[in-house]
């Protein structure tokens, strides 16, 4: 049996750590806990961990530094956690390399399933050369898209956008990420280009187009695309 | 007219009692030859009344004693001089002065007291509400975390066997009361941004559609017995609006019809590009973006209707629950967005809210070809 993931745990509220602790270690992971940015950095440092969930309220320094500090080198998963749920904090701290967020209150399966996608992103590598989802698939030497075995016409935006938010499944990518890998750097705060796609994308590939399954909005932040 | 009067600047005000005594003074001069200088002197004691009534009090002095001057100067023979040649005279302008400078005074006196009084008055309806929103958060954050406690207490307690599904039902319990308890917390949290000023629109492309149907799927569970319908056009065009506080607005208002409607009850949502054609161009009064929260439930009390928006207010006959906060968030956010929200009551029955912004619109036709 292989070794257990270790997951680093970086927040001060003790209850938090209790409830983080028992889910985790039931789930078959390792934890180990700091409660401040200092303790944090050298836990980090010397147990090189798999995965670090880190709470942006800390006691002794700011939670976006500590991310950046931690971005310096360390290239595995961080997700962070946080009551400040306003936009701005959370896109901050997307593009200060984390790889996930999750605001409290958080429902602990929401977590798992998080965490789960992180750890599989840093597994993989190389990307598939074809992948599937839904009655959809995508090969990627070909660029061709199928549905039900159908060649599906998507225009040259819409195949650049969908196979983008496909190769970083799970992850949420914000409206700029997206306008700058997808239309380019003078783009990145044109949202009306991502709106409009987004709306068109899923009438081709979602079987509901106003319950989305597979590209899901995240209010203010960017969008996520989820296997279903 | 009074309170625009009171803010002007005290320059000003000197400014205003120099200017209207000398008018006066200059207006009596033309008929100081037919009439009685004695009505002279009332008509300037009137000056000086009327502009005690609204002025400070040092302006207020400085007319007084100007006046009893010009009336010196101008009005008492000899004229030109400041002397005065009989008694009588001289008993007239010592009085004058006196009444004037008192009239000043007593009204200064009276406005103090009246200022006073307001200040009382506002301290004790902010008072009422205060002890209002402690009456309804205690009872809106207590409910659940009595619900959580107590459900914990039955769960761990070891002399009584519960069955599994009671458990069950009480582990359902304990998270109602948590969704509740983070409602609550969500609504006081938006309202101190409100009451802090610090709600600054971040205005972005919105898709409506995408976002009615975002707020119905966060709000589904509260939605399992209503049906709910959107209806949007097929080629609405794309908002420049603050997502994350218009995505608050539609929340409160579907939750809203969600808690107050009877089940089955029927809840619309619908959004309509409205293209008025404004001639005098006016982006400020363009009111493109319409959207609506209806439902055919019971209504609104007609009497109550003005009041819904108002903060804390909760209707007379509604059930217990609610703190309040939700409408008055909506009027806040919708305000804070250049836009209005209305509430009438529909004639087959039901309520509609209405939403209209002034948002700047964009064709998706005109970029979707690319």
């Amino acid at each position: 049996m292989s070794n257990p993931l270790e997951i680093l745990i970086i927040d001060d509220e003790v209850q938090i750590r209790k409830l983080l602790e028992i889910t985790l270690d039931s789930n078959g992971y390792k934890t180990f806990f700091a409660v401040n940015a200092k303790e944090g950095l050298s836990l980090a440092a010397n147990h090189q961990p798999d995965l670090i969930i880190l709470d942006l309220g800390l006691p002794d320094e700011d939670g976006q530094l500590v991310l950046k500090r931690l971005r310096e080198w360390y290239k595995k998963p961080i997700i962070i956690l946080t009551v400040k749920n306003t936009e701005e904090e959370i896109v901050k701290a997307l593009d200060n390399g984390a790889n996930d967020y999750l605001t409290k209150p958080f429902r602990t399966q929401e977590l798992l399933a998080r965490i789960r996608t992180a750890l599989r992103n840093t597994n993989e590598s190389t990307i598939e050369p074809i992948i599937e989802f839904g009655d959809i698939s995508i090969d990627f030497t070909s660029r061709i898209v199928k549905q039900k075995d159908e060649i599906l016409k998507l225009t040259t935006t819409e195949y650049n956008l969908l196979s983008i938010l496909v190769k970083n499944e799970g992850r949420v990518l914000t409206h700029q990420y997206l306008l700058k890998e997808v239309w380019g750097n003078s783009y990145s705060d044109q949202t009306q280009y991502l709106r409009v796609f987004v709306a068109q994308l899923r009438k081709k590939i979602e079987a509901d187009s106003n319950h989305p399954k597979f590209i899901i909005t995240e209010s203010g932040v960017g969008y996520r695309f989820n296997t279903g | 007219m009074k309170s625009i009067l009171r803010q002007i600047k005290i320059k000003n005000q000197y400014l205003i009692s120099l200017c209207s005594v000398s008018i006066v003074s200059v207006l009596c001069l033309f008929t100081r030859e037919y009439l009685d200088y004695k009505i002279a002197a009332y008509i300037l004691l009137v000056v000086v009344s009327l502009l005690a009534m609204f002025l400070d009090i040092l302006p207020v002095l400085l007319s007084a004693f100007l006046s009893a001057l010009i009336l010196n100067f101008l009005f008492i023979k000899p004229y030109y001089t400041f002397h005065i040649s009989n008694a009588e005279d001289t008993l007239l302008f010592v009085l004058f002065f006196v009444i004037a400078f008192l009239n000043g005074v007593l009204t200064h006196k009276i406005r103090k007291t009246e200022k006073m009084l307001q200040t009382k008055q506002i301290r004790s309806t902010t008072m009422k509400l205060y002890n209002a929103l402690l009456d309804s958060l205690s009872h809106e954050l207590r409910t659940p975390i009595s619900a959580i406690m107590g459900a914990i207490d039955t769960i761990q307690s070891q002399n009584v066997t519960i069955s599994e599904e009671n458990k069950l039902q009480l582990y359902s319990e304990i998270e109602k009361a948590s969704l509740r308890l983070n409602h609550q917390v969500e609504n006081l949290l938006n309202m101190s941004r409100l009451e802090s000023g610090v709600v600054e629109p971040k205005m972005d492309w919105c898709d409506i559609n995408e976002l009615f149907y975002n707020v119905l799927d966060n709000l589904k569970e509260d939605l399992k017995f209503h049906k709910v319908k959107v209806s949007t056009d097929e080629n609405l065009p794309l908002f420049k609006l603050d997502y994350g506080l218009m995505e608050q607005i539609i929340y409160n208002l579907v939750f809203n019809a969600s808690q107050y409607t009877p089940k089955g009850a029927k809840i619309e949502l619908s959004a309509v590009y409205n293209p008025d054609v404004d001639f005098d161009y006016n982006s400020d009064k363009l009111e493109s973006c319409v959207i609506t929260v209806s439902d055919d439930g019971l209504g609104f009390p007609e009497e109550e209707i003005d009041q819904v928006f108002d903060k804390f207010y909760r209707l007379h006959n509604s059930k217990t629950g609610g703190t309040g906060l939700g409408l008055s968030i909506v009027k806040g956010f919708v305000e804070a967005q250049n836009g209005k929200v209305t509430l009438e009551n529909k004639e087959e029955g039901g309520s509609v809210f209405k939403l209209s912004f002034p948002a700047l619109v964009m064709n998706p036709k005109e970029i979707s070809n690319e």
